[in-house]
């Protein structure tokens, strides 16, 4: 009965993480703008930036890998790798997340020492997905900082709580 | 049984000298981009337009606190290399503490942390760093690199300290999670040998 809910847990969990990073690719895919500014007309799209691109890439993967683990049986020798890889894929999450806040931070205040100005004054709809997109990306952030230290807790048992 | 072996290997002595090692190696990388990219910073004077027949120069500072990113990194990275300090004084002196279990795991959950604060700053100054090298064309933001060469000299072998503290910290925490694996086993190298009854 304790380990039906502790399997519960984790796949609920995991399932959380699975959305929230698939809808972290899905909005900012989809957020493509143009405003035209005087004579000129301003395309703005997430493919324009790198740290967008590598962020959409590594949310992919990420939610791949959510989606491919939610069916490993219970049984499974794998579950230790399990551990090994959320570890790998929380880093993958921060530094895309990390990266991505970093480059729209400049987009929404700008740099006066270098001279960059602001861009979400002319595209405000394409700042505004951008925004929901990073926020997701940081829920499946926390999701898996907690599926991490839940599998530790539960694969690999450092309180030996578990008599065999 | 690999994983086993994978275990025991992982807390014999000589794993543990390759363990101090290793956070020396990481202490070293971390605390010396931090250093490099908080010192970064480079005057310049350009001219700017002519009035009649002599210039008016300007003179512009690049340093590392104008971009918060670069704030971001040199803050994680002297946190990353404090924390590997005290591991490597943890396993020079700390020969009598018992290393019970939250001890063990609060070690590699600290371990853990670390190894998203690093690549987190790394990566987001790796970024950052990009779009001040290229530009971007369609935010219409241009490069600097090309006026302040000697700034992004500097800021490029920082990145390249920390992104080899990013990979020794992965296998640093990979080998303590591996540690948890065989509890109560932790390197200490005043720590006298257990005695088979």
């Amino acid at each position: 009965m304790v380990k039906l809910t502790q399997r519960l847990g984790g796949l609920v969990l995991r399932f959380a993480a699975f959305c929230a990073a698939l809808g972290a690719v899905i909005a900012m895919v989809t957020s493509r703008e143009r405003s035209s500014f005087f004579v000129l007309s301003l395309v703005a799209k997430y493919s324009d930036l790198a740290a967008f691109k590598y962020f959409v890439i590594a949310n992919a993967i990420v939610s791949v890998y959510s989606f491919l683990v939610l069916f490993l049986p219970k049984e499974s020798l794998l579950w230790k790798f399990v551990v090994v890889l959320d570890l790998m894929v929380t880093m993958l999450l921060t530094s895309s997340l990390s990266a991505a806040v970093a480059v729209a931070q400049v987009g929404k205040r700008g740099n006066a020492n270098a001279g960059w100005l602001p861009i979400c004054g002319q595209v405000p709809r394409f700042c505004d997905q951008i925004t929901g997109a990073l926020i997701a990306g940081l829920v499946a952030l926390v999701l898996y900082v907690f599926l991490l230290i839940f599998s530790i807790h539960h694969v690999v048992d450092p309180f030996l709580l578990r008599k065999s | 049984m690999a994983v086993s072996k994978l275990a025991s290997a992982a807390t014999s002595d000589k794993s543990c000298k390759i363990l101090l090692g290793m956070r020396l190696l990481a202490f070293s990388a971390t605390l010396s981009a931090a250093i490099v990219m908080g010192l970064n910073k480079q005057t310049k004077t350009f001219v700017v337009g002519k009035v009649g027949n002599t210039p008016i120069n300007a003179t512009f500072t690049a340093k590392f606190d104008h971009t918060p990113a670069f704030v971001f990194f040199v803050v994680a990275n002297a946190m990353v290399s404090f924390h590997n300090l005290l591991m490597i004084a943890l396993q020079i002196f700390g020969g009598k503490m018992e290393f019970t279990g939250s001890r063990l795991l609060s070690v590699a959950i600290l371990d853990m942390l670390n190894v998203t604060l690093i690549s987190a700053a790394a990566n987001a100054a790796a970024f950052m760093a990009e779009v001040g090298k290229n530009g971007n064309k369609h935010a219409r933001w241009e490069k600097i690199c090309d006026r302040f060469a000697t700034y992004c000299d500097h800021g490029a072998g920082a990145l390249m300290a920390a992104f080899a503290g990013v990979i020794l910290m992965l296998i640093i925490s990979a080998t303590s999670i591996c540690r948890l694996v065989q509890s109560n086993k932790y390197c200490s190298t005043t720590a006298s040998p257990s005695v088979v009854p």
